[in-house]
């Protein structure tokens, strides 16, 4: 587990730089709020209602093809590391595996999900 | 000393060091950025602060957003909105961990390190979509909303694109692929997965001509709209990690990483790695701005099935020759 010191110690360690920043620059910083500097940016007109609303589905749709084939990478890391020793037969079953996915994939494509409406 | 805290101070020196490399280089990129773009529009760029070339003008514009006022909206979500730059700025760094400066010159070689850059440069998504919806804008929910279902969409090829390396080179450790390089650089062998990968890059960086996540025009700034002083800065010095990162990347898995004649290794590391970077420039000013419609088409139509075709071909000529 000690090959990830490192990795626990920049995750760790950059969040602190972050907080720490942020302090210090509290401390050079004016603080003056006021109702029109903290409204939204609209350029200029009042902003109506809250930001956080429904939008289109589209983005919704995109993630769920993207979590199929990210799943799919995760699979393809270890088998593209170790493709010599596992040969051709491991290289079809990957081919079975990516052609499963494809067909997904072009079911996606012929119901217009990724041509952006 | 004891050993886990000799360990762990060396560990702290590395961070400080990487620390101030991320640092110094958002400064030194985005005076090239606006030199580079200034030469492109026949203009000067910065020239004042620290003359003859304007070499201060950044860290001067570093200091005066110290001293910005750190402006909350009101009905932000304030928890999202603060911790959105942090968890940006340490998947920045955090990539830096597996990255070959030259040999011996790396932070720590993980076995894993291929799937890691992978892992690690995804969060990215997560910080932008906390940054648009925590700020109670709309042009930063739309710009954090594109951003996001543009970085998944090439994602994919992204990392099939590296994968091909990961097969070439037999091995996911990134000192290990750039070893394997000594002999010809995988950019030969793999011109169609350095493409993509380039290609997926940009659109990974929300850079030119995939910045429509950013667009000028129409959003503002897009997810950062909201963010003054140096909560945006901190943003900005991770968007320059990032395209750091990235670049050094694409030198490590197709350009033969620290390896080059006569010039020590870290000198040829860091040529290789600006020239990807000068190009990235130089591609914002060259090519207009994708839309919508062409963006997705393109990385699911076109750059997807590219990638997996490469990736079995490249699978079936490794093991067939």
């Amino acid at each position: 587990m000690s090959e990830y010191l490192e990795v626990g110690l920049f995750l760790v360690a950059s969040a602190l730089f972050y907080a720490v920043t942020m302090f210090m620059a509290s401390l050079v910083s004016p603080h003056a709020p006021t109702a029109a500097k903290q409204s939204p940016y609209e350029c200029g007109e009042q902003p109506v209602g809250e930001a956080q609303v429904r939008f289109g589905p589209n983005y919704y749709i995109i993630a769920l093809i993207f979590v199929l084939f990210d799943v799919e990478a995760i699979f393809l890391f270890p088998w593209a590391a170790a493709l010599r020793e596992v040969g051709m037969a491991g290289f079809i079953e990957m081919l079975v595996f990516i052609g499963v996915l494809l067909v997904g994939l072009v079911y996606a494509w012929r119901k217009k999900v990724l041509s952006w409406i | 000393m004891s050993k886990p805290l000799l360990e762990l101070l060396i560990a702290g020196i590395k961070f400080a060091l990487v620390l101030g490399f991320v640092s110094v280089n958002a400064l030194f990129l985005i005076w090239l950025e606006r030199k580079v773009s200034a030469r492109i529009q026949n203009r000067m760029g910065p020239i004042y602060v620290g003359r003859p070339q304007g070499w201060l003008q950044t860290a001067a514009d570093a200091l005066k957003l110290l001293t910005k006022e750190d402006i909350i909206p009101a009905g932000a979500d304030r928890l999202t909105f603060v911790v959105a730059p942090a968890v940006l700025f340490t998947s920045a760094v955090l990539l830096f961990v597996v990255i070959p400066f030259g040999p011996g010159l790396i932070v720590r070689d993980l076995k894993l390190g291929v799937a890691y850059a992978a892992a690690v440069s995804g969060l990215a998504v997560i910080s932008l979509v906390m940054a648009g919806w925590g700020s109670n804008n709309k042009y930063s929910l739309v710009g954090a909303l594109r951003s996001a279902s543009q970085m998944i969409s090439y994602e994919v090829s992204l990392i099939l694109a590296m994968l091909s390396v990961v097969i070439l080179a037999g091995s996911l450790s990134t000192v290990e692929i750039v070893e394997a390089q000594s002999r010809i650089w995988f950019i030969a062998l793999q011109p169609l997965g350095f493409l993509i990968y380039f290609i997926a890059l940009l659109a990974e960086l929300n850079r030119a001509p995939f910045d429509l996540p950013e667009a000028e025009s129409e959003l503002v700034a897009g997810y950062n709209t909201e963010y003054s002083g140096m909560r945006w800065a901190i943003f900005f010095l991770a968007e320059y990690a990032n395209l750091f990162a990235g670049s050094a990347l694409a030198v490590t898995l197709f350009l033969g990483g620290w390896q080059g004649p006569w010039l020590p290794p870290v000198v040829w590391f860091f040529l290789k790695t600006f020239l990807v970077i000068v190009v990235a420039m130089w591609l914002r000013w060259t090519l207009p701005r994708v839309r919508p419609d062409q963006l997705t088409s393109l990385g699911w139509k076109l750059l997807l099935p590219a990638a997996l075709v490469n990736l079995g071909v490249t699978g079936f000529l490794v093991l067939a020759g």
